[in-house]
């Protein structure tokens, strides 16, 4: 009876575990087929325990040369949406005007869309233009659907932010420079910053939108694609593994340092 | 008061008013606000006191009139061009910045150089020195407010502007804080305008009182001026508690004025009554709650002679400490609230009883009959708690 | 000040002593906005208007196309790839379901019950995004294999002849079958719910719940009453940010599935980038791009959350 009880009472957290198994169980996956020695040309069947791609994670062709064109292109698409982005967010919360409703439609449609109608009319325009495709409609199309996002994270920032910093600041001898210098910016810092990871993971990560706008480029994601109809080589699995590992000990360490900073200051 | 007066740092608002679209916060208001004192603006939330403030601060451009600093005429400039500096409502403290930084704010800006010697003088004044290194969310409530404090202070300002500094404070921080910060006026002599809708706050703290409504200044003058001579229902019911019995003039001899409320005869000094008087018109005669005295009607007879007198019954009565409130129906007048010090307590005041209330005539205040007698009342207005 | 006359409440008090001060550039906002806007309207707004002019041209690639309003690619495009679009919302509604389903208990877990796991839980939440999800939708080739542990142990429970005669599987294969694809969709999409789930359910004050419970309610009527109407506004953005992307996607489908899964968007996607036959394609992007619009407004509607964004 008492184990009923307990069953009863820890239900949602056995059921958010195993959700949280599910999410995880391809991940474990990718990690041990790292060290896998397949037969053919396809990784998928565990054959014997070998470190051989992690001794060369380059000795594919063109698959190094493609992580750095995406890391590439993550950057710039980067840098362009939160450019654009943030100043959108910034018109949107801090002034009145007008078409107020048509601007925030046209934030709000590129999210509403499947990737594969955005995907398919770039490729309509750049044919119709005659535009060669590949790194520079890989990067516009980037920034294009990274936009919206980065208008969200930093509109929300923005938003919860109280208007008297500013006139604080401006009370306090700051002209209208420095205070955006030496307030707005640091408050609307973190914001920016989620905005932008976002935009570099979206970018980095995406496929549909550069399946149809890279003509004969070959993104990261692209390499995996072509992969997985001709072979999937071991180190794909390295470089997944390899990147999560890389990712989660950022967060981490990052997450280890505030506490310990916010403990200090207590 | 302070005695000498440098004029060269008076505020003075000149026919300022502030609307916006069809809605006018301020009407023209002239206002001048000498150097060195400490001057509350007092009224109900969406009055218009923070707007006039904010006019002054720079942080509102008016719609008409102008501001002068001494003999500066401020009106456009910027906010960060004025030498005015603002204690913000829920303070404004910079979230990133520790508790140095934010007081060092202002000098910096101006390209202050070696801050760090005034800054921890500063500190110490707010008794702040050991947190200087602490972010504003990791203090208190009123220790945030010190530092708000400091920050602007720290920069000389002509005049030290406070938006509802104590609003976010519970009740007994807020009386120190309230000592404290007449304290540091006193000290550094800077003008200090304030801000509020707590009457008690303003009547504790301020040599001079404005007290707004709707946009205009309705009276202004010293907290026992305003308190003990109001010229307005607004202003007598704002402040503190009134009586407040329409009664029509009977005669008017010399300083006198005799008034007929509910059978009784009432008597007005001249001098009090700001209503315009003529025989047979409505006046207003005001009482404060604690003015009067009760006696039990079998003891009528011993009510002393010369005093101003009225009948009713008690219909309730609550023990307060230090005083019973009652709660009177006179024929003059229904629910006159009556304070009496708990000095000998009389077992027979109790509800129902038939009393006599009676007080020097030198206390009654007369006012224009021709206005809402409820304004000011609280619970009328919004609540500012919220709101502001 | 003696003469001071009754002034009337004025109609609305309050409101502008809080209103922001009015900026002295007006022209600001404008060039902010400037840039960002011209980017979308350029690679967003117009190759719509291209797309919808290809969709009713006639011609061939050698020859050139020309706009003939020839709205019949609609109706034949329609009338040829209907099963796919069914399929496709089809899939995608199941995959936003079990989404939903599972994705709940582990955003009430993060809400509520992790404590100080909460941080360490989150990053687990979101560590699988650092990894291509290509590779990681690859992965599901070698879990859902043949003669993998997991088909065998279904197969051994009879598990596999019940989907098999519910349709959702095929003999005693899960790859290549539509479980499949909805089991990768919903693999994919999780977090897209999780997180707005998350999000408005760490909204919630727990007090909520001992309100609820001490009104006489028992632990699922409080979830049924207070917690699950409170989280509306996560369940609406998660379901639309899992349902829309799963409708146009074509990787599961050509990755886990096989010939007879194909969704809408492998259509599309075939007829752009193999057959070239642009106008059929352009359409169908088309009507995708219109029923998903209608289906999410109607659903917004109905869901009475219309501030999202």
């Amino acid at each position: 009876m008492a184990f009923v009880n307990w069953l009863k009472r820890n239900l949602v957290v056995i059921a958010g575990l195993l959700t949280l198994g599910y999410l995880l169980l391809p991940n474990v996956v990718v990690m041990v087929f790292s060290f896998n020695k397949p037969k053919g040309r396809f990784n998928y069947q565990w054959q014997e325990f070998s470190t051989d791609a992690w001794k060369d994670p380059c000795g594919v062709a063109d698959m190094c040369g493609s992580l750095a064109l995406s890391l590439q292109i993550a950057v710039w698409a980067m840098i362009g949406a939160t450019l654009l982005g943030t100043m959108i967010a910034f018109a949107l919360v801090r002034y009145r005007f007008r078409a107020r409703g048509v601007v925030n439609s046209l934030i709000f449609l590129p999210m509403a869309m499947p990737e594969v109608v955005m995907a398919a009319s770039l490729l309509t325009l750049f044919l119709n233009m005659g535009a060669q495709l590949g790194f520079w409609t890989i990067l516009i199309a980037h920034i294009m659907f990274c936009l919206s996002f980065v208008v969200v994270a930093v509109k929300a920032r923005v938003m919860s932010m109280d208007p008297r910093l500013e006139q604080a600041a401006q009370d306090l001898y700051a002209g209208p420079f420095q205070t955006f210098l030496r307030v707005t910016l640091p408050i609307a810092a973190p914001g920016i910053a989620a905005g932008a990871l976002l935009a570099f993971a979206l970018s980095f990560d995406d496929f549909i939108i550069t399946n149809f706008n890279s003509g004969s480029t070959v993104t990261f994601p692209m390499f995996v694609w072509g992969a997985a109809q001709r072979g999937t080589p071991v180190q794909i699995n390295v470089i997944g593994t390899a990147m999560s590992v890389i990712a989660v000990l950022c967060v981490v360490i990052a997450m280890v340092i505030s506490n310990r900073r916010t403990r200090q200051k207590a | 008061m302070r005695t000498t007066h440098d004029h060269g740092g008076d505020v003075r608002l000149t026919r300022i008013s502030k609307t916006y679209g069809g809605f006018t916060a301020v009407h023209p208001l002239d206002l001048t606000v000498p150097q060195g004192t400490f001057f509350a603006l007092l009224g109900a939330s969406g009055c218009g006191k923070t707007t006039t403030l904010r006019m002054i601060a720079g942080l509102e451009e008016p719609t008409q009139g102008t501001v002068h600093l001494g003999d500066q005429d401020v009106t456009h400039l910027p906010p960060y061009k004025r030498p005015v500096n603002t204690v913000f409502q829920s303070y404004a403290l910079f979230p990133h910045l520790d508790i140095f930084e934010n007081v060092a704010f202002g000098l910096r800006r101006r390209g202050i150089k070696n801050v760090r010697k005034q800054v921890e003088e500063m500190l110490d004044l707010v008794q702040l020195g050991e947190h200087a290194r602490k972010k504003p969310h990791q203090l208190s409530g009123g220790q945030q407010q010190r530092v708000a404090v400091a920050r602007a202070l720290i920069n000389h300002p002509k005049v030290l502007l406070l938006d509802e500094p104590l609003g976010a404070l519970d009740l007994k921080l807020r009386r120190q804080m309230q000592l404290e910060l007449k304290r540091i006026q006193t000290e550094v002599g800077i003008t200090f305008i304030h801000v509020t809708h707590d009457q008690e706050e303003a009547m504790t703290m301020a040599d001079t009182v404005a007290v707004m409504n709707a946009g205009r200044v309705e009276q202004l003058g010293s907290p026992t001026d305003l308190y003990e001579n109001p010229k307005s229902t607004f202003v007598a019911n704002f402040l503190g508690t009134s009586n407040l019995i329409e009664a029509e003039v009977d005669t008017r001899s010399g300083d006198e004025i005799v008034l007929k409320a509910g059978g009784c005869k009432l008597s007005l000094p001249r001098a009090r009554c700001s209503a315009p008087v003529t025989a047979g018109g409505k006046v207003l005669a005001g009482i404060r709650p604690e003015k009067i005295s009760l006696t039990h009607a079998d003891d009528a007879g011993r009510v002393p002679e010369g005093r101003n007198r009225l009948t009713g019954t008690i219909t309730a009565s609550s023990f307060i400490g230090v005083s019973t409130q009652y709660m009177i129906d006179s024929p003059a007048c229904p629910g006159l609230e009556v304070y009496v010090q708990n000095l000998d307590r009389d077992a027979r005041l109790v509800p129902g009883a038939e009393v006599v209330l009676h007080w020097d005539p030198a206390h009654t205040f007369g006012l224009d009959a021709a206005q809402d007698i409820d304004a000011g009342v609280e619970g009328v207005e919004p609540d500012e708690g919220v709101a502001a | 000040m003696a003469a001071l006359t009754r002034a009337p409440a004025p109609p609305a008090p309050a409101g502008p002593e809080q209103r922001p001060p009015r900026r002295r550039g007006r022209l600001t906002p404008y060039w902010l906005l400037l840039p960002g806007l011209l980017w979308l309207v350029l690679f967003f707004v117009l190759p719509m208007v291209y797309q919808a002019s290809t969709s009713v041209q006639t011609g061939s690639l050698e020859e050139g196309y020309k706009v003939t309003w020839h709205f019949v690619t609609y109706w034949e495009a329609v009338s040829e790839y209907w099963p796919q679009f069914v399929r496709s919302v089809l899939y995608a509604a199941s995959a936003t379901v079990l989404c939903l389903l599972l994705g709940y208990p582990l955003a009430y877990l993060l809400a509520f019950r992790a404590g100080r796991w909460r941080n360490l839980l989150l990053v687990l939440v979101i560590a699988p995004f650092f990894t291509s999800f290509l590779i990681r939708t690859l992965a599901w080739k070698t879990i859902l294999a043949d003669n993998g542990p997991l088909v065998g142990a279904l197969d051994a429970l009879h598990v596999l002849d019940v989907t098999s005669w519910l349709g959702w599987t095929s003999g005693d294969r899960v790859l290549a079958t539509p479980l499949a694809v909805v089991c990768g969709l919903t693999y994919n999409f999780l977090p897209f719910m999780i997180l707005p789930l998350y999000t408005s359910l760490d909204r919630i004050d727990p007090r909520l719940h001992e309100a609820a419970g001490d009104l006489y309610a028992r632990p699922f009527t409080t979830f049924r009453k207070v917690t699950f109407p409170l989280s509306m506004p996560g369940v609406v953005s998660g379901t639309l940010l899992t349902f829309i992307p799963a409708a146009g996607d074509y990787v599961n489908a050509d990755l886990l599935g096989s010939t007879d899964t194909r969704m809408i968007g492998n259509v599309i996607q075939t007829q752009f980038l193999r057959i070239l036959d642009y106008p059929t394609a352009a359409a169908l992007s088309f009507i995708l791009m219109a029923a998903i619009l209608v289906m999410v407004t109607v659903y917004i509607r109905r869901s009475g959350t219309e501030d999202l964004v």
